[in-house]
């Protein structure tokens, strides 16, 4: 705190020595290489405390006579500029800090909403709707994939393919982080495979671990993150056709629309082989794979397993 | 420098907060940052011992209380304003602001944009980093103007329901309590006049709604509740099913409420509790056998019943025909 006081006032570069004298609470120089390095050891771990919480520390020379490195605070690079905010813009503000739950956001907007209000912005909270809104889950992978992305880090982690096969090692430069249908992504350029790609957080083994240093790559100045995801499903051409038996799995009938002339023949796009032969399994004998015959060998399987899960039981109830 | 890694920042901002809002009450200060009374005496002690340097008389912070707990600084010490917004601050307001922004009916458009404009400029070239998140939220503005105006209005709605739960459509009459958006889907919670319980219900999953020309009468008792543990919470009425997940059904405890969660191996071994049978046979049946039912064991052998049932309409050539 004294520290950043200091430094605020000074327009002059102060040295290591003379912040030394300044600042109560550093060792004093007694003349020992003891109290040297006592001071040295919390001077540097001040400045690294400062520069994390976001204080912008400059080094630099007043003139050409110094002859080592000072320390200051530009109080413009330091000072949040003025900002006012008419009521329903505090309330949209009042919304905006209440969608996050994950620590790192949460937090991170919990110290923004301390800094508006020392500026002056009076914000309430309450909104005037009964909302809960809420946009990052218990993902534990979020918060260090956002840091990442945010501080433009490389991203180390294991992932595993969806068909079950052993987690294989990435890395990437996280350009960012997106949410779509509820599923938190993350997409970059892979390291490895020299190309983009997006990867879900839920399949992650383990924690992922940025390293490096900070703004280690440029993003793509196009960057559209929702279209990248979106395009590990691509849009279909296929038509499934699914018998669903009269009455039953309403689920399957507003995935697709009936055929003309049949109301229990549906018709269903066929954009993820996997994910629709894991729905139409979930109707057991309500659904029926007419056609394409990869989904049907795909229920088929799915099917097999399913009846072998439990043997000894199921005779016992017959 | 003495203090830890959070409370720096929030001695930091105490200074010109305390400017901003001139002999205000200790406990509502404490409470705008979150914290008691007492620790925020703490910090103003620990500012009082805090100046420039020389760090005589006129060097230090000044701060004067009156009798009532108020507050207030008399000598700054340069601390004038506030610490710019970090890039995670800035990410953290700037994205929930541009999700405001793409999602219509929900709060005045035009205030969010004049909101987002604000913050984006105070927060300078921080704001940048604001595009390495994105949040995708699905459109239902249609039926969150028409919620919206019933929350306000306190009116009842009428609508028709596609529980997935329990593969069924009805329809209700509810009123409602609020809206929540979680993980990208909006719901609507609300006082259900037919199961006479508080329902949530999808927006995306609601097919017909209308506002009804009638008052909304949630039981006086019935609270909002706790969401913070999940979405769904476990009734005495459920049922308890233990599975074995195989490593690619791992996603299963992320996505649905666990009561217990073991790891078993590359896979897991979890506990659920839900009040539809018809649900968990769907979600087991629907991982193909990346999870098996170790109990109850009837429920194991009702899946494996109507696996082999449905195999068997495979088998035969004129299946398809014959179950219609």
């Amino acid at each position: 705190m004294n520290l950043v006081i200091c430094l605020l006032a000074t327009r002059h570069y102060l040295t290591a020595e003379q912040i030394r004298r300044a600042v109560p609470g550093y060792e004093a120089d007694d003349g020992t290489d003891r109290a040297k390095e006592a001071f040295k050891r919390m001077f540097e771990r001040d400045k690294a405390e400062l520069r994390e919480i976001g204080v912008p520390l400059q080094t630099g020379r007043t003139s050409a006579f110094d002859d080592e490195d000072g320390y200051r605070i530009a109080r413009d690079a330091y000072e949040l500029p003025p900002i006012s905010l008419a009521a329903d813009e505090a309330a949209a503000v009042g919304l905006a800090v209440r969608l996050w739950h994950s620590a790192a956001l949460a937090g991170a907007a919990e110290g923004a909403l301390h800094k508006l209000r020392a500026a002056g912005v009076s914000l309430d909270e309450h909104a005037a709707v009964p909302l809960e809104p809420r946009l990052d889950s218990g993902e534990p992978a979020f918060g260090v994939c956002f840091a990442a992305a945010a501080d433009r880090r490389e991203l180390r982690f294991d992932y595993r393919r969806p068909d079950g096969s052993e987690p294989t090692p990435r890395r990437i430069h996280p350009w960012g982080v997106v949410a779509r249908r509820g599923r938190w992504y993350v997409a970059g350029h892979d390291l490895g495979r020299e190309a983009p790609r997006a990867f879900r957080l839920s399949r992650f083994a383990g924690r992922p671990k940025a390293v490096g240093p900070a703004g280690a790559f440029e993003r793509p100045e196009d960057l559209d993150l929702v279209a990248m995801v979106a395009s590990v499903t691509p849009a279909s051409e296929v038509t499934a056709r699914i018998r669903v038996r009269a009455g039953a799995a309403e689920g399957l009938r507003r995935a697709g629309k009936a055929s003309a002339d049949d109301p229990d023949l549906i018709e269903v796009p066929l954009s993820d082989l996997q994910a629709l032969a894991d729905r139409v399994t979930s109707f057991g004998v309500d659904a029926f794979v007419e056609e394409p015959a990869a989904l049907r060998e795909a229920v088929i399987r799915r099917l097999s397993r399913l009846a072998a899960m439990s043997q000894a039981p199921a005779e016992e109830n017959s | 420098m003495n203090a830890s890694a959070d409370r720096v920042p929030r001695l930091l901002a105490l200074i010109p907060y305390l400017q901003a809002h001139p002999d205000i009450e200790i406990s509502s200060a404490a409470g705008d940052f979150g914290i008691s009374a007492d620790e925020l005496r703490e910090d103003l002690n620990l500012l009082w011992m805090c100046g420039l340097p020389g760090h005589g008389p006129g060097d230090l912070i000044d701060l004067s209380f009156d009798d009532d707990d108020h507050v207030a600084v008399t000598f700054d010490a340069g601390m004038s304003r506030p610490l710019r917004l970090t890039t995670h601050e800035a990410v953290a307001l700037i994205v929930a602001l541009r999700t405001l922004a793409a999602t219509p009916g929900l709060i005045e458009q035009e205030a969010v944009s004049r909101a987002l404009a604000k913050i984006e400029d105070a927060a300078g070239a921080q704001a940048q980093a604001a595009a390495a998140v994105t949040v995708a939220v699905d459109g239902q503005d249609a039926r969150l103007a028409i919620l919206r105006r019933a929350l306000r209005a306190a009116q009842a709605v009428r609508l028709t329901y596609y529980s997935a739960g329990r593969d069924a459509r009805t329809e209700r009459t509810v009123d409602p309590m609020r809206l929540l958006l979680v993980d990208g889907h909006w719901y609507l919670e609300a006082w259900c006049r037919r199961a006479e319980g508080v329902r949530m219900f999808r927006l995306d999953r609601i097919e017909e709604l209308g506002q009804l020309d009638e008052a909304s009468r949630p039981p006086r008792d019935v609270a909002p509740r706790d969401i913070s543990g999940g979405l769904f919470l476990p009734s005495p009425e459920d049922i308890e099913v233990r599975l074995r997940l195989l490593p690619w059904a791992r996603w299963v405890a992320d996505y649905y409420p666990c009561q217990s969660v073991a790891e078993d191996g590359d896979g897991l071994l979890v506990t659920l509790r839900s009040t539809e049978t018809t649900w968990v046979r769907r979600l087991v049946a629907g991982l193909g056998g990346a999870a098996q039912v170790l109990d109850p064991p009837a429920l194991a052998a009702a899946i494996a019943q109507e696996a082999r049932q449905a195999l068997a309409a495979y088998d035969t050539p004129a299946a398809g025909t014959a179950m219609a």
